[in-house]
Parts: structure tokens; sequence; C-alpha cells
């Protein structure tokens, strides 16, 4: 009798869908994506809500970079900015709160040949998501990380986030927030983050700027992004729009982005803060210090198919 | 140790022989003695030697020292179960002696270290008594280094003179298994056996030899039932997975992290649970079934990606290798009680399949099929393993890997379409297209754990809820009718069914033996596909009057055990009583008999 009642089977395509292979396409035969490509469903965000400029700008960042249709990974967590992976027309998901990081690190280390871009707010982040920020940038996972910071938990309708400044006044805090807010660039520095970059969603150039410099960057790339809530928390980000009579103040270009106490430094400075990159120091990464492993490992047994691989542990265990 | 035949004494001065059908031993120390490395030396032999053994274990969970057993069985016919009761104790200390001379059979052997035991006067008569100073005289075989480290291997070549073990083949095991390190380990494990095994027991004890068992069993490989639920995982191609350390799941994980990278995988190690199953099912999405695992509280806390998986329809496998609990509960005990967790955990209607592995054979394949079960019908598959076969030492027939291994890399090609949830797919069985497939229309799937329309996107549609959480069912319903109606041990018809799952089907087999033996009609059967349960166990149960389930576990608010209860809700049938308990340790055959009978002479 086969010990095994659900042998090895090739399995076919499901649904009724035409799912007939198709030839590859050549580079030559392609075109750049266009936003009408790559966009999806309507977004359910608010009228006016700081995520739109983020969604816009990252269509924006995959046409410029003539990104692979099917190489375009984007995870997310859950929050109104999780719902990312719904807007953006190509292999998404959308996981359970404050988790998308660990996702996407399985998807990052297990298929080096994909782009893996994770969005999500400052709840998913820093609060429920905390440990997983802390580990992913301690690992240097190879990612890009981008987390719209509304300051509030929008999609539960205004309680109070991990980045709300003292005071502020939410459902779970009539008479104004008490804990001392988290400080996201001072977090990641201190995590071991090998890029940090701080902008603004009302500045598309500079989210772009900051957007392309992360994808760039071999390891994991953290982006916070202040992204205002419309409905809950209006005007939070007023002080760092000149169009609302704030000061948009770029990191000097003086600052040594290697240095990270200078980064922390400069993390501290004054509300509303500075954008640009504070930190960024290439670090070997998990993918690469894994795939050293592996070719280490293989290199041993070159030439042996798995099964022969296998026999040598049982046969050691006769 | 059933005496078939006394042999004369072959000449003057040789010690009496006796052949033997098979023995049980039990070697009580503490955890620091190095008992388990007798054991598996012993274990590992008699695999060598085409014997059938089977082991059990303790260990305290302290890091180091606490009292500690290890017990082997070795047959030359079938083996069934680590044994009720040992036909010699070996024990090193006096809390070793006190501590297990009940576990001996009445005229059982205790053999102490008479270094540090005392016999006591009233026990004499009940057990024979042999004592050898085993801490002295290994001190003195090594020469000088004052410790008795090698105690273990002292006593290893006593246990070869009295049961007349395979020296030559002993001899190369402890070869293998030190002789990587400074010759001085070999040269000192070598001198500490060769004393043992030179001792002179001065016709205290005859020797026993087992019969030569039939050669049936070809090429043997002997391992535990982590071990083979990992290799398991390797055969079936797994190569990626991600845990946090847990006892006693953490061999899994530390087996698979080592050898993966030579098949050019990699396990990770995460910062939590929460961040193991994650992981995992990202990797599930990148294309290949990934495993993740945990026991006790850890499963507790995968849950909720566990039922996003459910959601999404992502393959994953988890391996449960259960413990004692609730919360931190009994860390180094037996007890099957997460069926509940692994079948229902989780808020919701989750449907996802659970198989029970019985052996450290089926450990090996039951890792296979539970792979090959969630890609097809792309679905979380706990695999509910339990600290009893977790260390538990078998052999088993060679597997023949060449035809076992599989290859499950991820299709790439590109496709003119797909829908990601399609309602029209034959019995609700879809498949995701891995990141990286291009889809010609240029409609990407998203996986959601929010209620979906076809292409993955969020719907609060009534309509398609009900579509949808149907498609879960269906597909899961499809799996029942394919797995294989369990085969019943022992006669089709009978009075009483011992139903049982996991690692207790030895026990309750040599129960029915038992039981069959005295003109008592019992058969047994085991499930190992829990959930969904396969089609046709009706038609099995028609065939007694009761049908008892034998689970690890407690009673419950209602008087069913875990899975007794799910038997009842699915076959609504009086006749299903539960017979379970949570004392931590395995079951003893007596104990399933007496259980048996006293329910069955109730009216």
């Amino acid at each position: 009798m086969n010990p095994i009642a659900f042998p090895f089977a090739t399995l076919p395509r499901t649904g009724t869908a035409d799912t007939t292979p198709i030839p590859p396409l050549q580079d030559s035969d392609r075109k750049p994506l266009t936003k009408k490509d790559v966009s999806a469903d309507h977004p359910t965000w608010c009228p006016g809500c700081g995520d739109f400029s983020v969604l816009a700008l990252y269509f924006k960042l995959i046409e410029r970079r003539r990104m692979h249709h099917e190489k375009i990974t984007t995870v997310a967590g859950i929050g109104c900015s999780s719902r990312f992976p719904y807007f953006v027309q190509a292999h998404g998901v959308h996981f359970i709160h404050g988790r998308a990081l660990p996702f996407a690190s399985g998807v990052s280390l297990s298929r080096p040949d994909l782009q893996v871009c994770v969005f999500g707010g400052d709840g998913d982040a820093f609060s429920i998501g905390g440990n997983h920020f802390t580990h992913t940038a301690r690992k240097n996972i190879k990612l890009t990380y981008v987390v719209m910071d509304n300051q509030v938990y929008g999609l539960t309708k205004n309680q109070t986030s991990p980045t709300s400044p003292v005071g502020y006044k939410s459902k779970t805090d009539a008479w104004g927030s008490g804990d001392r807010p988290i400080n996201p660039v001072k977090q990641a520095i201190a995590a071991g983050a090998t890029f940090v970059a701080r902008t603004s969603h009302t500045n598309p150039n500079h989210v772009l700027e900051m957007m392309e410099k992360a994808m760039d960057h071999d390891g994991f790339a953290f982006i916070q992004c202040l992204s205002e809530c419309v409905e809950f928390f209006p005007g939070a980000f007023d002080a760092s729009n000149p169009r609302k009579g704030g000061k948009f103040e770029t990191v000097a270009p003086e600052h040594d982005v290697t240095d990270e106490y200078a980064a922390y430094r400069l993390a501290d400075t004054e509300w509303p803060g500075k954008f640009g990159v504070f930190y960024q120091k290439p670090r070997t990464t998990k993918n690469d210090y894994e795939a050293k492993i592996i070719a280490d490992h293989q290199a041993k047994v070159v030439g042996l198919k798995p099964h022969q691989i296998l026999q040598k542990n049982f046969d050691r265990m006769k | 140790m059933s005496d078939a035949a006394v042999a004369p004494a072959s000449g003057a001065g040789q010690t009496q022989v006796s052949k033997i059908n098979e023995a049980i031993i039990r070697i009580a120390g503490n955890s620091q003695d190095g008992i388990q490395a007798i054991g598996g030396f012993l274990a590992r032999l008699a695999g060598r030697s085409e014997q059938e053994v089977m082991t059990f274990m303790t260990i305290p969970s302290t890091i180091s020292g606490g009292p500690s057993i290890f017990q082997v069985r070795i047959g030359s016919g079938e083996v069934l179960s680590a044994g009720d009761e040992a036909d010699m104790l070996l024990c090193f200390y006096q809390h070793s002696y006190e501590g297990h001379v009940n576990s001996l059979k009445l005229g059982g052997i205790v053999l102490y270290d008479s270094d540090h035991v005392t016999p006591k006067p009233e026990w004499q008569d009940n057990y024979r008594h042999v004592g050898v100073p085993i801490s002295s005289l290994t001190v003195e075989a090594i020469g000088g280094t004052g410790r008795d480290k090698g105690k273990n291997l002292y006593s290893l070549g006593l246990l070869a003179k009295i049961y007349a073990l395979d020296v030559v083949k002993l001899k190369r095991l402890i070869a293998e298994r030190f002789g990587g390190k400074d010759p001085s380990v070999l040269n000192n494990a070598n001198a500490c056996f060769d004393a043992g095994h030179g001792h002179s027991l001065e016709n205290l004890l005859k020797s026993y030899q087992f019969f030569t068992p039939e050669a049936k069993l070809g090429t043997q490989v002997v391992m535990n039932g982590n071990e083979a639920i990992a290799y398991g995982l390797i055969a079936a191609g797994v190569r990626f997975g991600a845990g946090y350390p847990i006892t006693p799941w953490s061999d899994i994980m530390e087996l698979l992290r080592k050898e993966l990278p030579k098949y050019g995988g990699t396990f990770i190690q995460c910062e939590d649970e929460i961040a193991s199953v994650s992981m995992a099912l990202g990797g599930s999405w990148g294309g290949r079934v990934a495993v993740t695992g945990s026991s006790g509280p850890g499963i507790s806390l995968k849950t909720e990606a566990i039922g996003w998986a459910s959601m999404a329809e992502m393959p994953l496998v988890v391996i449960d290798v259960q413990r004692g609990g609730p919360s931190t509960g009994m860390p180094t005990n037996v007890e099957q009680s997460d069926l509940n967790i692994a079948a229902f955990g989780g808020h919701g209607d989750s449907p996802r399949v659970v198989l029970a592995p019985s052996s450290v054979e089926d450990c090996f394949y039951t890792a296979i099929e539970a792979v090959n079960i969630a890609r097809k019908f792309g679905t979380p598959v706990f695999l509910l393993s339990d600290q009893g076969i977790a260390s538990r030492i078998e052999a088993f027939p060679m597997p023949d890997l060449e035809k076992v291994c599989q290859d499950i890399s991820p299709d790439l090609a590109a496709v003119a379409d797909h829908k990601p949830y399609d309602l029209a797919a034959t019995d609700g069985v879809t498949r995701h297209l891995a990141p990286g497939t291009r889809v010609a229309s240029g409609k990407y799937p998203v996986v959601t754990g929010l209620e979906h329309d076809e292409l993955g996107h969020p719907t609060g549609s009534p309509k398609m809820h009900l579509a949808m959480t149907a498609k879960r069912r269906t597909k899961l319903k499809k799996l029942a009718s394919e797995l294989p109606v369990p085969k019943i041990y022992g006669p089709s018809e009978g009075h009483v069914l011992l139903v049982g799952w996991g690692s207790s089907e030895g026990p309750i087999r040599e129960a029915v033996d038992k039981a069959r033996s005295l003109g008592e009609p019992f058969s047994s059967l085991h499930i190992k596909y829990i959930n969904p349960l396969p089609n046709g166990l009706e038609e099995i149960f028609k065939g007694f009057h009761k049908i008892y389930v034998v689970e690890l576990n407690d009673e419950g608010l209602y008087g069913y055990g875990q899975l007794g209860a799910v038997l009842r809700a699915r076959f609504s049938d009086p006749r299903i009583q539960g017979i379970t308990k949570v004392d931590g340790l395995t079951w003893k055959v007596k104990e399933i008999l007496d259980r048996a009978r006293a329910l069955a002479s109730r009216k």
C-alpha cells in the first residue's frame, strides 16, 4: 500500500477564466505601464485624504522605473492606508493588522526576484506591529516600507494612535492624550534600519524622490510620510505646509547620513521637524546573508539531487 | 521479558542463557547523565539488527538536572508501544530507584549503582536486585579524571553483556557518535563500554538472548517523530519556513534551519509566533507551500493568521507538537488537547484541515500529505503531533526517497486571465497564481482577509459572503470524499470499538490484542484525518455495541474528550463515549483495558 494517500500531482490552473498559458513577453515588447494600467479600485479614502497623493506617486514610480507589471507586489496590513493593495492593479496582499512586515519578509526572502513594497499606517507600524517593525529593521530585510502617518486611528473613527501628540483629543482620550508619542525616525534608527527618510504628502516631488531613493536602497528602507486625516485630525501637519503658512524644511546637504547619532539628533528637531533622508548606511541584508548560507551549503552537495542529499542523512540513521 | 525457552547452561563456568522475544528496559537517572544516549544506542542497534524498537522518555523542563527516564522496548516480534511494565530498571540514584521500582513487573531486575543506591529490604522479595558500583568503576575505567561522566556507556556495556547484544555493531555506533571529536573522547567512551561489558556479574544474573527476528524488515532507519516530520517536509519539497522556539516544537525548526540550505531553502527564526506564521504565509504566497509550527501557547498566538489563511485560501502547513495545556501548562508532558484549536481555533467560520500521524514513520509520510493537501486545496493544514511521538525513537523501513521526494516549485508561466476566487471552479477548489506570474488581461489578483469578490476585491454583499463561505466549505467536503476510510484493527464486528488518534495507536492496538486473547470482542479504529473526517465511519461503527474514544485530554463539561465530542456532533450516536485522561503520561495498555471494561459493564 502506498503510505501516501495524497500523492504529488502537477496541479493545473483553476477556474473558468481563460488560463491558457501564453508565451513570455520580451522586454523589447513591453511598454511602460501607465497610471491606467496600474490603477484598480477607486480608493475608499475620504476626499482630501493625504493617502491619495502617496498612491498617485507610487503609480508614477512604477511608470518611471518601467517596472514589470507582474513583479510589483504590494503588501499591507489593516487601516485606512492599508487598503492600498486594492487600488493597485498588481499582485497584492491585504493581510492582518500589524503583520504586513513579517508577511512581506516571507515574500522578500523566498522570492528575491520581486519588488516588495509595504504600505500602512502608524497604528499598524508602531502599535500592534511595533515588534515586527523593530525586527524587520534589525534583520535588514530587503523591502520598502512607507508608513502613512496621520497620527490618528481613522478607520475605526478617531481613537488615539501611537504617534498622536500629547493633548490630542480623541474618542479614547476625550480630555487629551497623555502618552508620549513615538518618534518613528528615532525608532527606526534605534532598531537598525539602514535607510530612514521622512516626507509629507503635501510635497509630491519630495515624496517621489524619497520613494526612488528607498527603492534603490539595498535593504530595509523606511519612509515616514505625513499624511493628513482630513476627517479626524485636519490641520495636523499645517506647520510643515507652506500653503498653510508652515515651513517644509529639508535635511541640510551637509548632514552626514551615515552618522547614526547625527541622524538621531536631527530626528529630535522641534515640530514639524525636517524632511529628507536622515540615515542611510548599507549593511548586509538578511536576503544576502541567507543566500550566502545557501551557497555555502549547496557547494557541499554539488550535483546531488534532493533525494540523494536526503539519502545521506537517512544512511547515517540506519 | 517473556522467557520463551530456558536453554541449559552450555558449559561449566558459563552463565545461563534464556531466549527472549522482547525486553523492556527503563533507565532512570538525572537529565545530565546521558541516559538518552544509552537509550538512543539501544534503539539504533535494534534498528540495525532488524528488531522492532520503541522508546519513551521524559525530560524535565529545567535546563540542567532533574530526574529523567528513558524506556526502551526491543523485540523480535511486532512492538506497538513502549510497554506498560519494565523487565529491568537501571537506576543511578536512590530517587531513581524509589521512584521507578513500581514500573517493574513482579520478578523484574533492579540493576543499581551501589555507589548511590541502598536497596530496600521490603522490595527484595518482589524484584531481583543486582548492585554494581557503576560510578566508581567508571572512574576507574577512564583513569584519574575523577568524573563519572562515562557511566552511561559503562552501563551500556553492562546491558550489552546481560542481553548478549551485538558488540561489534554497538561499537560502530559509538564510533559514529564520538568519532568526530577529540580522539580521547572516543577512547574514553570505548574504555567505559569495555569495562562495563567486561564486568563479571558472577552468576548473579543469567544472560538473555533475543530470538533472531524474521528477516522481513529490510533496511531500517531509526529516528524520532520530530526528525521524521522535518525530513518529511523536506521530501515534500518545502523550502521555506519560519518559527519561534518553544518545547517540544523547537527540534523541528532547528533541524530545518540546519538542513534546508542544502536544498536551496531557508528557515527563519522570528521575533514571535505571530511573525513566524505571517512570514510562512508570505513564503506560501510566494508560490511554494511553507511551514510554521509551535506547541502549546504558540498555537494560540498563531490563530488569527491561520484564520486569514482560511479566508484568503492560502496553503500553509502548521505543525503542532502538542503538550500539556492550557497556558504554559506542562511543557514536557504529553497531551492531545489541541484538537479543538486546530480544527476550530479562531473567530468566524474558518474551515481548515487537521491530520494526526500515529507513529514516527507516519510522521514522515503525513508531513508529505499535509503539503500535498495544502497545495491542492489552497488551505491551511494542521499536523497534530504530540510530545509522545516527538521524542519517541522508532525504527521503520527505509523510505524509497527517490520516489517520495517531490518538486513543488511554483509555476510562473504567464496566463491570459485569472480569478483567484472563481465561484464557478469545480468543487470550490481554486489555487493562487504566484506573484511574478504575468496576467495578460491586466487584471491582477489580490489575496485578502476581507470578504471578497472573485477577483479578491472587498465586498459587503450578503450574496457574496454566502457564496464564498460555501466555497470554502465545499472544497473541504470534496477533500473528505477523497480521504481513505481508516482500516479497522481486528474483526469488523464485536462488542467494543476503541477509537483513537495520534500517538496512542500502539497501546490501543495492544489493548485490543490482549482483550481478544482473553475472548473479549474488541477492535480498534485509528483516525488520522481528523478534520474533515473521512466519509463512511458510520458503516464501521455499525458493527459494534460500544464505541469508546480513547484520548489524552479532559472529558470536558459533557463527558467526552475532544475527538469524542466531534464524533458525537457528527454522528449523534449515543454509543459514542469517552475514555480520557490528563496525567501527562502516555496510555498504559492496562489503563485502556480497565477503563473500557468498566465502561462496558455499566448499564
